[in-house]
């Protein structure tokens, strides 16, 4: 009995005792910051829900095209309406969604891990690698990306989704590449490093699971922010005609309907859905994204 | 100060040459030359060849280069295919265009960022300060595209006070005071929006700026001695704090640039975005190599503005 209370006292004490980490922060961050948690629900629903979504819509059927339907208004026959094609609007929507979201999360997964790797060696090492590395970054940053990304797209024989998504990730690994190593320089002067160096530890070892798990909440706040960012330049991309290829709609492409002023003017249900799915999504993974980078940073903590 | 400014000059150089080298290569993976657009039925195969080969185009890569780079350097881009035109003419009027679009914007975005980031700062945490944070928030998240087309849609279309495209209405003669009028008119819409899309850099750092300066000492001596609050944040804090925001006006050329392509295309506006989309959907591609490069050249030119700036006004950064 007594031995009980004992091991209670002690593991409440351990608790107290030891201060929150990882994700025992970012909950109490969401917790709260209400506007967080509610966007960070809302955006769980909203994928969640395009997914599931997705799964009963057939592609094929969705984009052929029937001009019985032609701009059909809300309600008659579909329940957001259709375009030009006579096309649901709703079909299209959650299948430009579910694409659009896809690709982003691909583009920032190959960019991330590109941008992580390159970040952390050359900050870890240094010197003769640094030195090239930098002055490749240094040159990447003063392209005209979106010109540039635009003319790769037109020039590109074979054009289809993997080669959107390689011409994207070969100008967005950048931005995380530069981040990380100005962290990776000033942590590997750090001493818990110094002294895994001289127990002999390797240096890829160092790295990956040393250097890393330090830096991973920075990691965590940039894929996300970058996240919002490739939804960004896909959909406007898409917008423009130079994003996905047309067998893959995007919420962009169905933005861009509304480059024809009788549709911009006069039916706003083809164009204004995606628009503001578009900026909901935005709007919901940046915030979601600021408040991650307030809970890696002690200073900036509201909880 | 003057070798700081030598030493970014000569960076530069190299970084040219890249980007040249560069958009070369993708020029020469364009499909198409000079005379595709010449032949006709009626046209000699072996004619067309002759011109080729008088031009150039089988000469080595590297004497290739070598032509274009210096014809480019004495102005001489080639011609339009679809225009029939220099391209350095038909360039010359968009840049124009485009140029005012940007002054108009640049203006716009700091005389609405600079009030706010003013007011953020100095009233910290209070109700007004969250709704600033907010503003620049959902303004850095919104993507130009989205806003440009609701604005468009908002004040174009479902209440019409701007003009829909184009940069100037017919009925003014050029040089009266209707036209200038009219002129900045239709530019109006395009600039709001693309000046509201951008404070969100200088709003925060002016806003952050701000609140580091009030614990300073400089301020604890004016106040001291007897300066009203409203004195030192005009004539002590914002003078501070102005200096490195001058220093993100060539960052600010760089961004404008980028977002040319969205505003012009949507709002219809003939400048150098718009004709970059135009050349790419004609397959223009003498013109589409010369935009790419000049708007190359201007990032570059923006980027060195910002370091000769920051260097004047900060001279712990300059290089040695």
């Amino acid at each position: 009995m007594t031995q009980q209370t004992n091991s209670t006292e002690n593991t409440a004490k351990d608790t107290i005792s030891s201060p929150p980490t990882g994700f025992q922060v970012i909950l109490r961050e969401f917790k709260k910051d209400k506007l967080a948690m509610f966007s960070l629900i809302l955006l769980g629903l909203i994928i969640v829900g395009i997914y599931v979504a997705s799964l009963f819509i057939d592609q094929e059927e969705l984009m052929r095209i029937s001009i019985r339907g032609k701009y059909a208004e809300p309600g008659e026959g579909f329940i957001l309406g259709a375009d030009h094609g006579g096309r649901s609007i709703l079909g299209q929507l959650i299948i430009g969604a579910r694409n659009s979201i896809t690709i982003a999360i691909i583009i920032t997964i190959i960019t991330g891990i590109a941008g992580v790797v390159i970040g952390l060696v050359t900050g870890y090492f240094g010197g003769l690698i640094d030195n090239i590395f930098m002055r490749i970054i240094d040159f990447f940053l003063t392209l005209p990306t979106t010109m540039i990304i635009i003319v790769f797209v037109t020039i590109i024989p074979k054009y289809n989704v993997a080669a959107f998504i390689l011409i994207m990730s070969l100008f967005l690994w950048i931005g995380t590449a530069r981040l990380i190593r100005s962290k990776s320089l000033s942590e590997s002067r750090r001493d818990y490093v110094s002294a895994s160096k001289t127990m002999g530890t390797r240096n890829s070892t160092i790295i990956f699971k040393e250097i890393m798990p330090n830096i991973s909440s920075l990691i965590i706040v940039e894929l996300t922010l970058n996240f919002a960012g490739n939804v960004g330049i896909e959909t406007g991309l898409s917008f423009l005609g130079f994003g996905l290829p047309p067998s893959t709609p995007s919420l962009g492409t169905l933005v861009s309907y509304a480059a024809n002023p009788e549709v911009l003017s006069t039916k706003l249900w083809v164009w204004l859905p995606a628009a503001l799915l578009i900026l909901v999504l935005m709007l919901g993974i940046n915030y979601v994204g600021q408040a991650l980078r307030r809970s890696a940073d002690a200073r900036q903590r509201l909880g | 100060m003057w070798k700081t400014v030598l030493r970014r000059f000569l960076v530069m150089i190299p970084q040219l040459f890249v980007l040249s080298l560069l958009i070369f290569i993708m020029a020469k993976f364009m499909p198409g030359d000079p005379f595709t657009g010449l032949i006709t039925p009626e046209t000699d195969p072996n004619v067309i060849e002759e011109l080729k080969i008088k031009a150039g185009l089988y000469d080595p890569w590297y004497v290739q280069y070598y032509n274009w780079i210096t014809n480019a350097f004495q102005g001489d881009f080639g011609d339009s295919y679809t225009f029939k035109v220099s391209v350095s003419s038909l360039i010359g009027e968009r840049a124009m265009n485009t140029f005012w679009l940007s002054l108009l914007s640049v203006i716009l975005l700091y005389a609405i960022a600079i009030p706010l980031g003013i007011l953020a700062g100095r009233y910290q945490d209070s109700l007004l300060d969250k709704g600033i944070v907010l503003y620049s928030f959902i303004s850095y998240a919104i993507p130009t595209f989205v806003l440009s087309l609701i604005f468009l849609f908002m004040f174009g279309y479902h209440i019409p006070i701007f003009p829909t495209s184009g940069t100037v209405d017919v009925s003014h003669d050029p040089g009266t005071w209707g036209y200038f009028w009219s002129k900045v008119y239709h530019m109006l819409l395009p600039a709001i929006t693309y000046a509201l899309l951008a404070t969100t850099g200088v709003i925060q750092y002016l806003r952050s700026e701000i609140i580091d300066s009030k614990s300073m000492d400089y301020v604890k001596t004016a106040r001291s001695k007897g300066l009203p609050i409203s004195k030192v944040y005009t004539k002590h804090i914002f003078r501070n704090s102005l200096l490195p925001i001058a220093a993100f006006f060539g960052f600010t050329i760089t961004g404008l640039l980028g977002g040319s392509v969205f505003i012009e295309t949507i709002f219809g506006y003939p400048g150098m975005g718009q004709l970059f989309i135009s050349s790419i959907a004609s397959r223009d591609y003498s013109v589409i190599t010369t935009l790419v490069m000049l708007f190359g050249f201007l990032t570059l030119l923006g980027s060195l503005l910002s370091d000769i700036i920051m260097s004047i006004v900060d001279p712990r950064i300059r290089i040695e």
